[in-house]
């Protein structure tokens, strides 16, 4: 949950970044600022979306009602492509 | 022969003990019982009574006969329709005694309508059942998450259709991760198995949106997602579903309350695969517009550094000077201090690290020959030789360090 928050966040403050700096009504000094703050979001964004999960997992609700979180056998279900 | 019977039947009458009623009966109920194997039974309900305490009484009958029966609340837990008089039915039971009665009657475990045409009847009185209570309602779907991070999916883990969502997300959009929660999808129990799979996912509660389907299969193995107990799981579901049963042609009551009907597991993995590429061209873009708005506002910048340009500065002055030529003396000393003065404003301005600008800065000036005069003291700039005394010292800056100089002679213009 928290890669997603992150997720979020990051882009809330590109198109934040992207909005202020298209305002043009930074000095130079300040516009810098924004626009590597904005960098640094979008390529935070880029390697959420790009950042492969490799493998499919299994919920599994034990007799309390806990939940534990297992690997799929992907040999059988998933290797083809 | 008869002799014998009426003998021995005198003989047995004579045994001092006779059979309670009680006993005779539980005699009766274990020759039924060990007389007759469980088996399937067709006919026709009638007489139905769904019980308060949750057990199911009836009758089965056809032209010619009726056979009473039961079934248990605990029985009809895996059942996938609701019975009602009329309907034609298979029920699988056995046969055993009502002691309290004295009737026999048929405890059915299992029942299912007889029949594709039974099928599709209890089909279509399931979906304007929940239809009434509101369960298709468009105004109760939900939009697919606009981030979604992790997906549920409900099916079997052994199946088509987990296969072809994995594939298809692991190519199209490697960022979701997949959280199986696996259940039988066809035969006894599968719908009380999906139905559990979506809620759990719900109390896992660590998915942004499920998928809810199998692969293609005979009308009957896809019963499972036609039943009510699905159907509510679905409607009770907090996280949107995707509802993906069988083929394109296939409807399921489940494609009705989810939130979207997909056509195809393939085609849900799909619609997730999309909210994700839209997310990735939302992020392109919005990187694309930060770079163009940086390049304008250097863009801006450069231009405004033209006007610091030296030339530019003699036109403007000499514009001037044709223009009250009364001042053409002081203004032609002024223009050393006109180009300081923009030299030390604009360069204040732009000091912001920019290495790209420093090519074009006005101190270059210095660099070209020109100099500045200071007082010694104060450093404030010398523009007129009216300041100056023979013998004075002034301080000369140059582009590199500068010099203490004494005035020989004053030259006024």
């Amino acid at each position: 949950m928290s890669e997603g928050t992150s997720f979020e966040e990051a882009l809330e403050t590109l198109e934040k970044s992207v909005e202020r700096l298209e305002a043009g009504e930074l000095k130079m000094e300040e516009a810098l600022a924004v626009f590597e703050t904005g960098i640094k979001a979008s390529r935070a964004c880029g390697q959420w979306l790009e950042q492969a999960r490799k493998r499919v997992q299994v919920l599994i609700a034990d007799t309390e009602g806990e939940f534990q979180l297992d690997f799929l056998d992907e040999d059988e279900s998933a290797d083809e492509d | 022969m008869l002799d014998d019977d009426l003998f021995a039947e005198t003989e047995e009458a004579a045994q001092p003990r006779p059979l309670s009623v009680s006993e005779f009966t539980s005699q009766i109920k274990a020759l039924l019982e060990e007389g007759f194997e469980s088996c399937w039974v067709m006919g026709e309900i009638s007489q139905y009574t769904h019980h308060g305490s949750g057990h199911r009484y009836f009758t089965l009958k056809d032209e010619d006969s009726q056979l009473s029966a039961v079934m248990f609340k605990w029985q009809s837990r895996g059942l996938s329709f609701e019975p009602e008089s009329g309907m034609q039915v298979l029920v699988y039971g056995h046969v055993s005694v009502y002691e309290r009665s004295g009737r026999y009657q048929f405890y059915a475990a299992r029942m299912q309508p007889a029949g594709v045409g039974e099928l599709a009847l209890a089909f279509e009185k399931l979906k304007s059942r929940l239809a009434a209570e509101g369960l298709f309602d468009e105004e109760r779907k939900r939009p697919l998450p606009p981030f979604p991070r992790s997906v549920g999916v409900v099916t079997s883990p052994t199946g088509a259709a987990i296969r072809d969502i994995v594939q298809i997300l692991r190519r199209r959009a490697p960022g979701i991760q997949i959280i199986l929660a696996p259940a039988r999808v066809q035969g006894d129990g599968a719908a009380a198995e999906i139905a559990r799979a979506i809620e759990n996912l719900n109390r896992y509660n660590k998915v942004d949106i499920l998928i809810v389907g199998r692969g293609g299969g005979a009308p009957e193995d896809l019963w499972p997602f036609n039943e009510e107990i699905v159907a509510r799981a679905i409607y009770t579901s907090e996280k949107p579903v995707i509802s993906a049963v069988g083929h394109e042609i296939d409807y399921s009551i489940s494609d009705y309350v989810a939130d979207y009907r997909a056509p195809t597991p393939s085609a849900a993995a799909e619609i997730v695969a999309q909210e994700h590429s839209a997310l990735k061209r939302r992020v392109a873009e919005l990187h694309q517009r930060l770079g163009s708005s940086i390049e304008g506002q250097l863009d801006k910048l450069d231009e405004a550094l033209r006007h610091l340009n030296p030339r530019r500065v003699l036109l403007r002055a000499r514009d001037r000077l044709e223009q009250n030529s009364q001042y053409l003396d002081e203004r032609r000393k002024d223009l050393a201090t006109a180009f300081d003065w923009y030299a030390r404003t604009r360069t204040e301005a732009f000091r912001s690290g920019i290495t790209r600008l420093d090519d074009l800065s006005p101190l270059k000036g210095l660099a070209r020959g020109f100099s500045l005069v200071e007082e010694v003291e104060s450093g404030r700039l010398i523009t007129s030789s009216e300041k100056l005394q023979p013998g004075d010292k002034v301080k000369l800056r140059l582009q590199h360090g500068g010099a203490i100089c004494r005035v020989e002679e004053i030259e006024h213009e």
